[in-house]
């Protein structure tokens, strides 16, 4: 399978990069582990690629009371960053670890899942959670949009034409916090049957998300089975709906037990 | 309209025409001619297409060529020495790591990819870098065996 004709061209700033993703039918490029396979189905036909991945957009930073993970920053550099050890983080590197596989997570970046808004995204639920907000940069300036609001349907995104994903910021956590992400997979594919994240802050809320069972991944506050129940979820030729709203309560348990033993200090 | 790529593969300097929406391993196998990396599934899946960019385990059905220009490119014809085997490809011979050899550069690519992280992986660690290389023949068992062998191979020829 090769992709339909194409053009490329390589973006050297932030600003070359928004002005040749304004051409009409332009789509950004980075790892390319969702587009490239979507192309080359042809279910995805651009008349050119922005490539942006050898803009400067890629670490892992703590700045004041966030941490800033740059749109490139990928899977593998997810898995293993040491800025992520804290508690409270520790869903993001736990969720990273089990994407994809090692070619995938080598390629694969946090931005590209998300404009790729695939309803069974495993780090989807860890970024909602989370309460992660995506930085977006435009022609016409900037904005950020919380995570959960991004996702408007199965690969679709609120993102504005010429929109381009910059970063990802996570709010820190107060002291005892912590979070863990869950999932049981499809054991060909890897995407999860229903997967789960959950936060436990120091201060005693609980925060839930649940990806995989619906359209789009959504935020299950605190209560999850009351979530699950008032969720419209789908079923397919692998799992029944009745049995992923049972395996995203199962999950969810599972993520939820491991946050607090990680915000109580324990070692999980 | 065929772009120029430029491109280290195997420690040598190649440029050549390609066109844009050419993946890296059509590049490899039908510009260079290096047809030890082999297409299986075409659709990510399988890992047969492995190649190393700039050192990485990457499946080069899921790269751009253009995306690796100015990269460094090490495929399965470039890992052993004249005419001595690498140790891992040496490892896969007597540990019977293969039967029809298909997904075998792929398997190695990534298991270089993991070596070099980890000198010295667990049969579990071992098996989680390779699921993303499937192999049709026979099971796992003699796959992770060979890798162990060549991780101790390794080790040993290491200056401590």
């Amino acid at each position: 399978m090769i992709p339909a004709a194409v053009g490329y061209e390589r973006a050297s700033d932030l600003d070359h990069a928004l002005e040749l993703l304004g051409e009409p039918d332009a789509k950004a490029i980075a790892g390319g582990q969702s587009l490239l396979s979507a192309m080359k189905l042809r279910i995805a036909r651009p008349a050119v690629v922005v490539d942006i991945s050898r803009l400067p957009l890629r670490g892992i930073e703590v700045r004041g009371d966030a941490v800033h993970v740059g749109a490139l920053t990928t899977w593998d550099e997810l898995a293993a960053a040491p800025a992520l050890e804290d508690p409270a983080l520790a869903a993001i590197g736990e969720c990273a670890r089990g994407i994809g596989d090692l070619q995938v997570r080598n390629r694969g970046t946090i931005g590209g899942s998300l404009a790729h808004a695939d309803p069974a995204s495993d780090m989807s639920a860890v970024l909602i959670a989370l309460e992660a907000r995506a930085r977006l940069h435009s022609r016409s300036g900037e904005r950020t949009v919380p995570v959960a609001e991004l996702f408007i349907g199965p690969f679709l995104t609120a993102l504005a034409p010429g929109e381009l994903i910059t970063a990802v910021v996570f709010p820190l956590s107060p002291t005892g916090s912590g979070s863990a992400y869950a999932s049981v997979d499809h054991p060909a594919s890897g995407f999860p049957l229903a997967g789960a994240a959950a936060l436990v802050t120091g201060d005693g809320r609980r925060r839930l998300a649940i990806t995989g069972v619906a359209d789009r991944p959504f935020p299950a506050g605190d209560d999850v089975r009351a979530a699950l129940a008032s969720a419209d979820i789908f079923g397919d030729g692998f799992a029944s709906a009745e049995y992923r709203r049972h395996l995203a309560g199962v999950v969810a348990d599972r993520a939820l037990e491991r946050a607090e033993a990680r915000a109580s200090g324990g070692r999980t | 309209m065929p772009e120029r790529l430029e491109v280290v593969v195997n420690g040598r300097a190649r440029a050549f025409d390609v066109e844009p929406r050419t993946l890296l391993v059509h590049a490899l196998r039908e510009g260079l001619g290096l047809t030890g990396t082999h297409v299986g599934c075409d659709t990510g899946q399988c890992g047969a297409c492995t190649v190393l960019l700039d050192g990485k385990a990457v499946k080069s059905c899921t790269v751009l060529a253009l995306q690796a220009d100015g990269c460094d490119v090490t495929t399965i014809e470039g890992i052993a020495r004249d005419s001595e085997l690498h140790p891992i490809q040496q490892a896969f011979v007597e540990q019977h790591g293969l039967q029809c050899g298909y997904c075998t550069p792929g398997v190695i690519l990534t298991s270089l990819d993991l070596l070099a992280r980890d000198p010295d992986p667990s049969d579990e660690t071992i098996r989680h870098a390779l699921r993303g290389n499937l192999c049709r023949c026979t099971g796992y068992q003699t796959i992770v065996d060979s890798v162990r062998a060549a991780a101790r191979e390794l080790r040993e020829a290491a200056p401590s």
